[in-house]
């Protein structure tokens, strides 16, 4: 078992990891709230969530390798014929499932 | 607290629409609690982790580093970098926020995940939504979170490589699913090449999760400075 101070070291590294991942999520709410609301801050913050997204789709897609680049442009066209998120997400899935399941 | 009918149909709405993710979540979940229980963690402070931390990859590498003597200051500093991403994800949920009070923020920025944040906008995009949605969405993924990590440090991972069955896939192809809501247009073509072109250049040269911050702050560089309307004008 661990000591009384090794139990202390624990908490306060999951509270310190807590700590730091809170005052990003309220602090990037807080900062964006000083920013201008005109010109180039505008244009910045209403770009914003478009790019953060495809840079969390872009280099997972590409690190999937073929099947995975397959996966994403069926869940794309699918999302953009139908409208339909689960359905999109699902055809994605599948078809890398079932490309790894026949060893592509 | 009095619920309104619309704060209880979005609660609802974004727990449901975050429930098949979620599988994904929880099936992580169970690899991430089985490596905790290998690194001595109890399940309870699994459980502490999960509910203050709240952050999947933060998570998996902070169990990674788990070693006694425990590198407090170096953990804490591998969580900040990775989690970078959370204040341009808070910053980009200003508009939703719009007329809440501080306490609300307070409250309702914890439950945000990568996930409920993508399922969030691109519903903000095309209909009236509230903070409320978003909570559910995240009431959703943090139970989904517990659970799985909870059986995996109990019972052994449910799905002891989630990639076979292209479980990992499930969050590209989520965000996938999702990217035409945030399309706007002709000005974001720009912005979008350059956080792809950046994203990816940045993956390959960079440890973690910084290519994430990189391809969105270019991204959202770009649109603000080579816009094609020109300076002031908007």
């Amino acid at each position: 078992m661990t000591s009384h101070s090794g139990d202390m070291l624990v908490w306060l590294t999951i509270f310190g990891a807590a700590g730091v991942t809170y005052s990003l999520r309220i602090g990037g709410l807080l900062l964006a709230e000083r920013l201008p609301k005109t010109g180039k801050f505008k244009r910045f913050m209403e770009a914003l969530p478009g790019t953060i997204l495809l840079s969390l789709i872009v280099p997972a897609a590409l690190a999937a390798g073929p099947i995975g680049w397959l996966a994403t442009l069926c869940t794309a066209l699918c999302s953009l014929k139908t409208g339909n998120v689960f359905l999109s997400m699902m055809v994605g899935i599948l078809i890398v499932a079932a490309g790894r399941w026949y060893g592509f | 607290m009095v619920f309104t009918s619309t704060q209880r149909q979005d609660l609802t709405e974004g727990f449901t629409a975050n429930l098949v993710v979620s599988a994904s979540v929880a099936a992580y979940g169970s690899v991430l609690g089985l490596m905790a229980a290998q690194k001595g963690l109890t399940w309870y402070q699994l459980l502490v982790m999960n509910l203050s931390v709240f952050a999947g990859s933060a998570q998996f590498v902070m169990v990674d580093m788990w070693l006694p003597p425990l590198p407090m200051a170096e953990i804490i500093l591998a969580v900040l970098v990775i989690n970078m991403r959370y204040l341009l994800i808070g910053a980009s949920l200003n508009p939703l926020f719009r007329g809440t009070s501080l306490s609300h923020k307070a409250l309702f920025m914890h439950l945000v995940a990568d996930e409920n944040w993508a399922m969030t906008m691109a519903r903000f995009y095309k209909q009236p939504t509230t903070t409320w949605f978003l909570l559910g969405g995240g009431i959703c993924v943090q139970s989904a979170w517990c659970f799985g990590t909870l059986l995996g440090h109990r019972l052994g991972a449910v799905i002891t490589n989630p990639e076979r069955y292209g479980l990992d896939f499930s969050f590209v192809a989520v965000f996938t699913a999702l990217v035409f809501c945030f399309w706007k247009g002709r000005q974001d073509v720009l912005p979008w090449l350059v956080a792809a072109g950046v994203a990816a250049l940045s993956e390959s040269l960079m440890p973690g999760k910084w290519y994430i911050v990189c391809g969105g702050v270019a991204g959202a560089l770009a649109a603000a400075l080579l816009s094609p309307r020109g300076i002031g004008n908007d």
